[in-house]
């Protein structure tokens, strides 16, 4: 099977949602040593891309956007450990992502952290009620480009502003850019933070880390 | 006499049966996350097995717990006097609570609260005569981030008598808002006895209850002060797609919240509340006003009622941005569907967007649908036979019946009438008025109860007490 061909239906099978093709796929890629950042890129790449461009036309609801992420991360940790040379190059990037200490509301989390995994991004997720100390030590240590924090409650929002005055008091703020999330923040709670952005949905949190990486 | 009470109901007994035994047997073997330390004392001393933070709740305690939950609660003014009850099909509105914006009605926009606005919007909640309740519907930017939670209540009983909904952001402040309750009553007792405020308790789907909001149940259920649980499944992301499943996932949250209240202090008043919805699959949004979130709501108090518990729900919400047709709509059906279920105490009026923002325009439109609501729920009455007949008789001598004497003895009976904030006039009138839309007629109906005196005014000494724990509690 040629790489062309079978990048055509690693794409179709992301967008059919058909897991086990898609694994089975991956898997024949490595067995018959194909270029698997081609594979990657031009296979799953598109296919997730054409669930994207379906998603923006409205054919595309939020289940099938999350199916197809999950699909790519299975299929990425199939494929990854095989292009270690590579890795680095092809990782977008590094984000931490956790909901801050004393909420315990975890999803819209769990769904942005699928969705930049899926996009190619490298995601240590914390989980929830993680406390500030924890989301930095993690980031030094993973060495990420970006920290990802979410708050629910207008009562734990506060934990995001002290992470951002820990990492100014630890001269570490320029390290990283700081990104913000959950219901009750918005763009003004953002800025007094000095958060370098907010999302207000997982679609535009995946286009703003695109934008601070880039 | 009215002949029916109008009534919906989306289950039967069947799956009510159902239903409660799926939450129960969840609580039993899969269990309920647990965090805070007070409540997990309390559960090991009861017998309750745990595996880390996960607590196994048998159904005999549930039961037994069940069993000393009052299925009554009324609600008392700020001075005391009987206000209104939470019991079987009884309906009663307050504003949505904690909304984070505010419309401004000058701008049009929707931007950050700050007191002065919710003082204005406390005050025109005092002379809204369709809702009973009040509650701390706006948290405001201009003050500590540490007293946005007592301070309202503060603010809310120095501007409106009604009794209020309300609820702690951190555990620290429930004292401080219980002594501010406490200086409307004349002791504990009084204020066990007369209720003034209920505590909002949001357990963290799916099966969770954290540390902040278990805490805010024990502490209210030491002080006999009411909780009310809003569980909020998200059906299809924290909470199984089906509404069913979203029910059954309720009733195991708030089958907890009930244990922890009655194993707190037995007898404790609590409220089978809740403020589910469904996740906007295109969105990601938690749409308050989609017909199937209201399915759900009506799901949650179905059993609530089933458990003879009186009912709350977030109903008459919209997730438009603007007092515009949608919101309309979608207050609308709202109001009327919980009105038509019954249940008790129904958070919601005024709110748009995803219960984040508050609208003083939309809040006057949604006090006459609940006007309406209530009208409809009086259902037709017989006033005795004959109904027409004779009156008809009379039509025939007089050509008219404006002038009939059961006419002039029924018609503000038989008929609501609207204030004029709703449009019946007729084109020419409207015209001539400036052709203004309900969102503009409700602007200045705003403007009118800002500048009328308060109804039913706080007395000197207790506004000098409640500044004074204010001032105090703004130092620490």
């Amino acid at each position: 099977m040629s790489l062309d061909d079978i990048n055509l239906e690693i794409s179709e099978a992301i967008v059919n949602l058909n897991k086990e093709k898609a694994i089975n796929l991956a898997k024949k890629a490595v067995s018959e040593n194909l270029n698997l950042v081609e594979v990657i890129e031009k296979g799953f790449g598109k296919g997730l891309e054409r669930i994207g461009d379906l998603w923006n036309e409205g054919e595309f609801f939020l289940p099938e956007l999350m199916v197809g992420g999950t699909i790519m991360q299975d299929a990425l940790n199939i494929l990854l450990p095989h292009l270690k040379q590579t890795t680095d190059t092809f990782t977008k990037g590094k984000v931490v992502i956790a909901t801050i200490e004393g909420d315990i509301h975890s999803i819209g989390k769990t769904i942005v952290g699928t969705m930049l995994s899926a996009n190619g991004f490298e995601v240590y997720d914390l989980g929830a009620d993680v406390p500030v100390d924890k989301i930095i030590n993690e980031a030094i240590e993973k060495d990420v480009d970006i920290i990802g924090v979410s708050a629910l409650l207008s009562s734990t929002m506060i934990g995001q502003k002290k992470l951002i005055e820990i990492l100014e008091k630890k001269n570490l703020r320029d390290k990283f850019k700081v990104i913000l999330g959950g219901a009750p923040v918005t763009q003004g709670w953002s800025e007094d933070c000095g958060a370098d952005g907010y999302a207000p949905s997982a679609i535009e949190a995946i286009n703003l880390v695109k934008s601070l990486i880039n | 006499m009215t002949i029916i009470r109008p009534k919906i109901k989306l289950l039967d007994e069947e799956h009510q049966v159902e239903i409660l035994q799926e939450a129960k047997d969840i609580l039993k073997s899969q269990g309920i996350f647990l965090e805070n330390q007070e409540v997990i004392e309390l559960f090991e001393q009861n017998g309750i097995n745990r595996d880390g933070n996960q607590f196994y709740i048998p159904s005999d305690v549930i039961d037994k717990c069940l069993k000393c939950a009052p299925n009554k609660i009324t609600l008392y003014d700020r001075e005391g006097k009987e206000s209104l009850t939470l019991q079987k099909d009884e309906i009663h509105y307050d504003p949505g609570s904690a909304a984070i914006f505010i419309l401004d009605e000058n701008s049009g926009e929707i931007r950050e609260a700050v007191s002065k606005d919710f003082i204005r919007f406390s005050k025109i909640v005092g002379h809204l005569e369709h809702i009973e309740a009040q509650s701390t519907a706006i948290v405001y930017q201009d003050i500590p981030k540490e007293a946005q939670d007592w301070h309202r209540l503060y603010i809310a009983l120095s501007n409106c008598y009604k009794p209020i909904v309300t609820g702690t952001f951190r555990k620290e402040s429930f004292s401080i808002m219980r002594e501010i309750l406490l200086t409307c009553r004349r002791s504990e007792d009084d204020l066990a006895r007369k209720p003034l405020a209920i505590f909002d308790a949001c357990p963290s789907p799916p099966l969770k209850w954290s540390d902040l909001t278990t805490q805010s149940v024990i502490d209210a259920a030491r002080s006999m002060i009411p909780s009310e649980f809003v569980s909020m499944p998200l059906a299809g992301a924290s909470a199984p797609v089906s509404l069913i499943g979203c029910i059954t996932q309720h009733c195991a949250e708030s089958l907890a919240g009930v244990v922890i209240a009655q194993l707190s202090k037995k007898g404790a008043p609590v409220i089978w509340g809740g403020s589910p919805a469904i996740l906007d699959m295109r969105r990601g949004t938690t749409p308050m006003g989609a017909i199937e979130t209201m399915m759900i709501d009506i799901g949650d108090v179905e059993m609530g009622k089933y458990l003879n518990l009186p009912t709350h729900a977030y109903m008459s919400l919209s997730d438009s941005k603007v007092p515009d047709g949608q919101a309309g709509f979608e207050a609308g059906m709202g109001a009327l569907l919980a009105g038509l279920v019954g249940v008790n105490m129904i958070s919601g009026p005024g709110m748009l967007d995803f219960e984040s923002t508050q609208s003083v325009e939309k809040l006057l439109i949604d006090n006459q649908i609940i006007g309406m609501v209530k009208r409809l729920l009086k259902g037709i009455t017989d006033h005795g036979t004959p109904f027409a007949s004779e009156i008809l008789k009379d039509y025939n001598e007089t050509e008219e019946l404006l002038s009939h004497p059961s006419t002039l003895n029924l018609f503000k009976k038989e008929f609501f009438f609207p204030s004029l904030i709703v449009d019946r006039m007729n084109r020419n009138e409207w015209n001539a008025l400036g052709s203004k839309s309900i969102r503009k007629r409700a602007r200045k109906e705003a403007i009118k109860l800002e500048k009328k005196p308060h109804n039913n005014p706080i007395n000197e000494t207790l506004q000098k007490e409640l500044d004074k724990i204010a001032s105090e509690g703004l130092k620490k």
